[in-house]
């Protein structure tokens, strides 16, 4: 099987005044379909820009990046666009709703910019609100749903492109630790469909949530081994019940 | 993504801040209105100068004696009595271009009847006199040839001197008034003219030539030629000619300068229609730069509005809008301020200058180009200021847009 993501010797520097910052020194790393990695380390240790880069936001100073195939570097803006659009989704921190606009348009942006037709938009929407269980909330808006919804959103919005990878930068950094829990199930369950999840966090709860962790500090990444103490949620919440 | 989606986004941005949207389009409002307003106006006192002057009569040459000079002191337009009649018959006979010419004697006059008594001008002319100078009667008629042939002793009033000797509502035809003590028997009434320029035009009693010369003055000469020219193309042909003819009837040597004076319509019409085609032009290039600053209150707004947005634009370029949309967004956001603008503009433009000109007791017509460009401008106004602040949104990089908090 070809890897989803392959990176070499990927470097980043910052120019802050005179003074060059190294956001990553030199980071190679490959990530097959259907893993579910988390990518861990303090803040400072690069692992935001290593987000960023991976999600095409932003364009390493140096080393090569092949995603689903595409050597990221030769593409221009527009083309890193379109990328972004069809094969990544995206969830945030601050889960980054528009505001004053319903749950289903929020989630039907990603198809209006892709150049999907109304009617076909509408199902589709409904349908990805559905999968993450908010069939009966399309059209509220942000501000009347709980911070978890919110999420439950951006997650629909994430998925609704049918994306190679789902990109997660703190998803759980704005929720209480019930609701945070509800979320990493989603992703639990939606990696067990096959979605390929790169989650980024500094909470080594939430990281203990993934199949591979990667840990980074200064740049460069420390340790990278398979989870063999996985915590998984549906397992947790079968121990709960019982 | 299809264009109508991108304006449904532009829309409900503009609806999500209304006052703000409400204020901005003001200032499109106030300019367009105002080019058309000013527009109308100065087009309504350009057409009210031109049939103002028309209604003096089609075509018409004024003929009257330069200023008699004594002692290098200038003693005024007409103040030389060199006209006379036999000019006026060698002007008829003569010139090909000059489809008719009167004299013109006044002398200003006390008019009688009963205990009231009014002074005005008496103007002596002969009965072809409308034929030059439309002068046509509300009531009763002009006199006829035979009336002059035989100095007969009737007069025609203007409208102010009827109102200033009759009591409201009389019917003065047959009564007989005195003029500078001669009786005279009222045989009708001139239509009100109103002013031209400084002079009241109803303020005048038309005799003919004849009686004037033998009951109230008897001098040989005549204050002034009105002739009419045969045709609008003909004016500076008879122009021409009635000077060879005057400078001939006068003996005036090569060298000698004239000693009369021709005030052509037309001149005067395409005179004052260029003044007031300039000042037309005038207010309106004041108010088109109202327009400008509508437009630049609209790019100030869109700079507002992409500053605050920022984190919009962050999140719509993470999932895939392209610099094209996010800028083609943003333009058409101004451009919908300043058409919206622009439309409400013109329906207040077309509005107030009805109203003005209501107000103001001018025409005040709307023409269609000036509600058609001064739309298009507001629309252009709105591209070329919506543009920079577009542009600025549509080049934020996503990291830092998402950023921003």
């Amino acid at each position: 099987m070809d890897a989803l993501i392959r990176m070499e010797a990927i470097t980043k520097v910052y120019t802050v005044g005179d003074e060059p910052l190294w956001a990553l020194r030199g980071v190679s790393l490959q990530v097959m379909p259907g893993e579910y990695v988390a990518i861990m380390g303090p803040s400072g240790s690069g692992k935001s820009t290593m987000m960023n880069i991976l999600g095409c936001l932003d364009r390493p100073t140096d080393g090569r990046y092949w995603f689903d195939g595409v050597d990221v570097g030769s593409l221009n803006d527009d083309e890193l666009t379109l990328l972004r659009n069809q094969k990544i989704g995206f969830v945030f921190q601050s889960f980054n709703l528009l505001p004053r606009t319903t749950a289903l348009e929020n989630v039907e942006l990603a198809l209006l910019y892709a150049g999907v037709r109304a009617a076909e938009r509408r199902r589709r929407a409904i349908e990805a609100l559905e999968q993450v269980g908010l069939g009966d909330r399309l059209h509220h808006k942000p501000n009347e749903l709980s911070g978890g919804q919110q999420q439950r959103v951006a997650i629909a919005r994430a998925l609704v492109n049918h994306p190679r990878l789902l990109l997660a930068d703190e998803p759980t950094g704005a929720l209480d630790s019930h609701t945070s829990e509800e979320i990493l199930g989603l992703f639990e369950a939606l990696n067990d469909q096959g979605h390929t999840v790169i989650l980024v966090t500094h909470e080594p709860d939430v990281g203990q949530h993934a199949k591979r962790i990667i840990r980074f500090q200064d740049g460069q990444i420390i340790a990278d081994q398979r989870n063999a103490e996985r915590r998984r949620v549906v397992a947790q919440a079968q121990k709960g019940g019982t | 993504m299809p264009f109508t989606e991108t304006v449904r986004i532009a829309l409900r941005a503009i609806l999500t801040n209304k006052m703000r949207s409400a204020l901005t389009m003001l200032g499109i409002i106030i300019g367009v209105a105002s080019v058309i307003m000013l527009a109308a106006i100065g087009n309504g006192s350009s057409l009210q100068i031109r049939q103002n002057i028309e209604s003096l009569g089609a075509n018409l040459l004024q003929i009257s004696p330069t200023a008699a000079r004594e002692g290098g002191v200038s003693l005024g337009a007409g103040s030389r009595p060199s006209l006379t009649m036999a000019d006026v018959q060698a002007i008829a006979q003569q010139d090909t271009a000059v489809a008719a010419v009167v004299p013109v004697l006044s002398i200003s006059g006390q008019v009688v009847w009963g205990p009231n008594n009014y002074e005005t001008s008496i103007q002596g002319t002969t009965w072809n006199y409308g034929q030059v100078r439309p002068t046509p009667v509300a009531e009763g008629r002009s006199f006829t040839p035979q009336e002059q042939a035989q100095s007969a002793t009737v007069a025609v009033l203007g409208a102010t001197v009827l109102q200033n000797l009759f009591p409201p509502g009389f019917n003065p035809i047959g009564q007989t008034i005195e003029i500078n003590r001669v009786p005279f028997t009222v045989i009708g009434v001139l239509q009100t003219e109103g002013a031209t320029g400084f002079v009241n035009q109803d303020d005048r009693i038309i005799i003919p030539i004849t009686t004037m010369e033998n009951d109230l003055d008897s001098v040989p000469f005549v204050n002034q030629i009105l002739a009419s020219a045969k045709s609008a193309a003909d004016m500076n042909l008879a122009q021409a000619e009635i000077t060879a003819t005057l400078r001939a009837d006068h003996h005036l040597a090569p060298s000698q300068a004239d000693d009369f004076q021709i005030f052509n319509q037309a001149t005067l019409l395409s005179s004052l229609s260029s003044v007031s085609a300039t000042l037309t032009a005038l207010l309106t290039g004041v108010a088109a730069i109202s327009l400008l600053v509508g437009g630049i209150g609209i790019m100030n707004i869109m700079l507002v509005s992409v500053t605050e947005r920022t984190r919009e634009i962050g999140i719509r370029k993470a999932i895939g809008a392209t610099r094209g949309m996010i800028l083609t967004q943003f333009v058409i956001e101004a451009v919908t301020v300043s058409a919206l603008g622009g439309l409400l503009g013109a329906i207040v433009g077309v509005g107030g200058s009805g109203i003005l000109g209501r107000l103001m007791h001018t025409p005040a017509p709307v023409s269609g180009t000036s509600v058609a460009v001064a739309f298009l401008f507001a629309l252009l106004v709105g591209v070329v200021f919506g543009v920079y602040p577009a542009r600025k949104a549509a080049l934020l990089k996503p990291i830092d847009a998402l950023r921003f908090e």
